[in-house]
């Protein structure tokens, strides 16, 4: 029996999935500040995506998947605020509202007729064969994450020899901009 | 160019400009130009310390008593390193300070160099923001900005790493004239929206039981907001309780003052914070050592809370009314407001909250911070109480280490004015009284400033004597000698089957002697009639003091609420209460 701890949680709460994007101070150790406060406070990052989005102010893009509680939520948007190099946070829901897109680079090592096979799977996304030889394609797939995680499982056991994925980006849809706060 | 210096010459051009007149710090290689430099700069003197860590909590003394930034100078590696607990503390309790560290020359950076080590990567979870400076140009515009980081919305601790080929390099000196940063972006943020501090004065207006619960945010936000604090009081008639960095925020002696809340607070504190129907938290975080088991705490109240840190809002407990914005402003405009209602609003109001109080009264008659006085032994409560009586009529500051003569010291000091209390609340850091003592009489040179200790807790930092002897700083060190880590023991006692694991500390040094050789005077009082003529000749010497006051090994620190229990179960230090096998997990 452990003899001494703080406290014990006491409630369950729905865990929900949401992308938080936050634009940031391209400058060094940003990322690090970032990830740093993501492992230092116990919250989740699902996948990670990052480039530099605006040269001219020198702005990159985060764009963090991650899950948790609504509260634990709310934590990660108001701490992320925080940091200095933080210009804004946008909380965007896992949902119909988010266009979301994950892309992936999918190397298969096989026979021809397992090559054919797997470039039937990937034709039911949006893709191209960017290299090809005899006995190998690589394939570029763009689609959801579920989609690409499907996909993967489906191409293993057609020679799925090597898959390299971006993570997840995401933004609003229609005309609307995502405004300070 | 006249603009044109060093990098060392600039980093004492930016402190002059900073109003910096006092800098705590410890030489060596990585720093050697900044400390050559030193000499061209008679205005700003440095206070050589006896190990970083006690840089560090000097800077913080020497924030909190003067509401000015402290500042560090410490060397690369080590030196950094060094000053991590110092600077989790400021972070931790909201303290600005400025840490300048120095590091290997920038073509040396990522080699392993002597001395080297990742500082920004260290100290990156235990600082608000900190900077690598690695181009002369930056370096101005940098530590200016560090200020500024340090002393705006909530404050907290900086670090500028500064490697010695920069120290060297000439560049030209820029005092920004406007610095943008996240709290001048949002200001909305700091001011508090006007249609929220219209909610709290009606919900002000429907309470029958409120209670005002404040921190430390309140003494941050300087001495205007705790005048407005004083005027919310009396024109509310509210009770008012307070949080350990809190205290001094509201006169400890005013009949409208609840004593601290908490897990050492008081009776009526914490039976006030669970019965309530309006709780309004002004710069405190509902931190787990004042809520106790969150699922019970306080059950029936509409919450406020006012706090310039949008992050601390629904945090640890889920509010019905925040305001985010600096303390003073939200409470100017909320008294104003208040006003409004015409002068019979605090009688009317009065009225409505006779029936709470006398429910309070009740709770008081309880005298939860009472004890069994001893003839024989010194009871540690004794000694706060005679020390309080005894320096009362002096304006004097108190530090304190971290242990159960902190909550001691809580309980039984009473305080008027702000600025006047320093204790390590949020990180519990052993060994911050004494150095930060000396941080507050460097502030406050002709003040009494007496750091309230354990014994155990003393030894973690006793080295700074030397340095309160060499700058004649008349510290008082109030030793509260029990041998044991007595909150650890304590807890052993109650939760742990008196199993004393490595608490007693067998062999302690003469802390007389101790004291003598420093070169500074040491007082030992073993027995209570002598209580009262030791701690006078301590206040009679104008000069640093080790006070070593023999207390009873076996007392313990009540009214106590175990976490995981709520506010309306405290332990009040009676034989018959007893704790249950789950209490014991749950502390």
């Amino acid at each position: 029996m452990v003899k001494s701890a703080y406290s014990f949680a006491t409630k369950k709460e729905k865990i929900e999935k949401h992308i938080f994007i936050v634009w940031v101070d391209n400058e060094a150790g940003v990322l690090a500040r970032v990830v740093g406060l993501f492992s230092g406070r116990g919250y989740n990052i699902d996948s990670l995506a990052v480039a530099e989005v605006d040269r001219s102010n020198n702005i990159s893009r985060i764009t963090i998947s991650t899950s948790g509680t609504p509260k634990v939520l709310q934590q990660i948007k108001l701490q992320l605020g925080k940091l200095v190099p933080v210009h804004k946070v946008a909380d965007f829901p896992q949902n119909k509202k988010t266009l979301m897109r994950e892309m992936a680079l999918l190397k298969v090592v096989s026979s021809r007729s397992h090559l054919e096979k797997a470039k039937k799977l990937c034709k039911k996304h949006k893709y191209a064969i960017i290299d090809r030889t005899g006995k190998s394609y690589v394939f570029e797939v763009s689609a959801s994450k579920n989609e690409i995680d499907n996909l993967i499982k489906k191409l293993q056991p057609l020679g799925l020899a090597s898959a390299s994925r971006t993570g997840v980006v995401a933004m609003t849809k229609g005309s609307e901009i995502y405004k300070q706060y | 160019m006249s603009n044109l210096m060093t990098g060392a010459a600039m980093v004492f051009r930016t402190l002059e400009d900073q109003g910096v007149r006092h800098i705590f710090g410890y030489p060596g290689g990585a720093v050697l130009p900044i400390y050559d430099e030193l000499k061209n700069h008679k205005k700003i003197k440095h206070i050589l310390v006896r190990h970083e860590q006690g840089a560090g909590h000097a800077a913080e003394g020497y924030a909190r008593s003067s509401g000015k930034p402290g500042v560090l100078l410490v060397t690369s590696g080590p030196g950094a390193t060094n000053t991590v607990t110092a600077l989790t503390d400021a972070y931790m309790d909201s303290v600005p300070i400025v840490c300048l560290t120095g590091q290997v020359p920038t073509h040396l950076i990522g080699t392993d160099a002597f001395q080297e080590c990742d500082t920004t990567g260290i100290t990156r979870p235990c600082t608000k923001h900190n900077w690598l400076v690695k181009d002369i140009k930056e370096l101005s515009l940098i530590l200016h900005k560090a200020f500024d980081v340090a002393m705006t919305g909530r404050p907290g601790p900086v670090l500028v790493d500064i490697p010695k080929d920069i120290q060297f390099q000439k560049g030209r000196y820029v005092r920004p004239k406007k610095i943008i940063n996240k709290s001048t972006k949002n200001n909305i943020e700091i001011n508090g929206k006007d249609n929220d501090i219209k909610a709290v004065a009606t919900l002000i207006k429907k309470s029958f039981k409120p209670i005002l619960y404040t921190g430390g945010g309140v003494i941050n936000s300087g001495l205007a907001a705790t005048r407005l604090l004083r005027e919310l009081v009396s024109l509310t008639g509210f009770p008012i309780t307070s949080t350990l960095q809190g205290l001094g925020a509201f006169p400890g002696n005013n009949p409208q003052f609840l004593g601290m809340l908490g897990m050492h607070g008081t009776y009526e504190a914490n039976n006030a914070m669970h019965d309530c129907d309006l709780m309004i938290n002004i710069g405190a975080r509902f931190d787990d050592r004042i809520t106790g088991k969150i699922d019970d705490f306080s059950p029936r109240s509409k919450k406020v809370h006012i706090d310039i840190d949008p992050s601390s809002i629904n945090k640890n407990v889920a509010v019905d009314l925040a305001v985010i914005g600096d303390v003073k402003i939200v409470l100017g405009k909320l008294v104003s407001l208040l006003k409004q209602n015409g002068s019979d609003f605090a009688n009317s109001n009065r009225q409505k909250i006779t029936a709470w109080w006398n429910e309070i009264e009740n709770w008081r008659k309880k005298n939860s911070l009472s004890f069994v006085n001893s003839g024989k032994i010194i009871k540690p409560q004794f000694a706060v109480q005679r020390l309080y009586e005894l320096t009362k009529a002096q304006d004097t500051f108190i530090t304190t280490e971290v242990g159960q003569h902190q909550m001691w010291a809580a309980q039984h000091y009473k305080f008027d004015k702000p600025n006047r209390w320093m204790t390590s609340g949020g990180l519990g850091t052993m060994g911050f009284g004494l150095p930060a003592a000396i941080g507050v009489q460097v502030a406050n040179p002709e003040k009494l400033v007496i750091d309230i200790a354990g014994e155990a807790s003393v030894l973690m930092t006793m080295q700074e004597m030397s340095t309160a002897v060499q700058y004649e700083l008349p510290i008082k060190i109030f030793i509260l000698n029990n041998r044991y880590m007595g909150m650890v023991r304590q807890w052993q006692e109650l939760l742990h089957e008196k199993n004393y694991s490595e608490s007693y500390i067998a062999a302690l040094p003469d802390f007389v002697k101790l004291a003598e050789a420093y070169g500074c005077v040491g007082i030992r009082a073993n027995k209570p009639e002598e209580l009262d003529r030791k701690i006078e000749q301590m206040l009679s010497i104008n000069g640093p003091v080790i006070f070593d006051c023999v207390v009873d090994k076996a007392e313990n620190c009540y009214p106590m609420i175990l976490s995981g229990k709520p506010h309306n179960q405290m332990l009040l230090g009676k034989k018959e209460d007893k704790v249950s096998n789950k209490g014991k997990i749950l502390v």
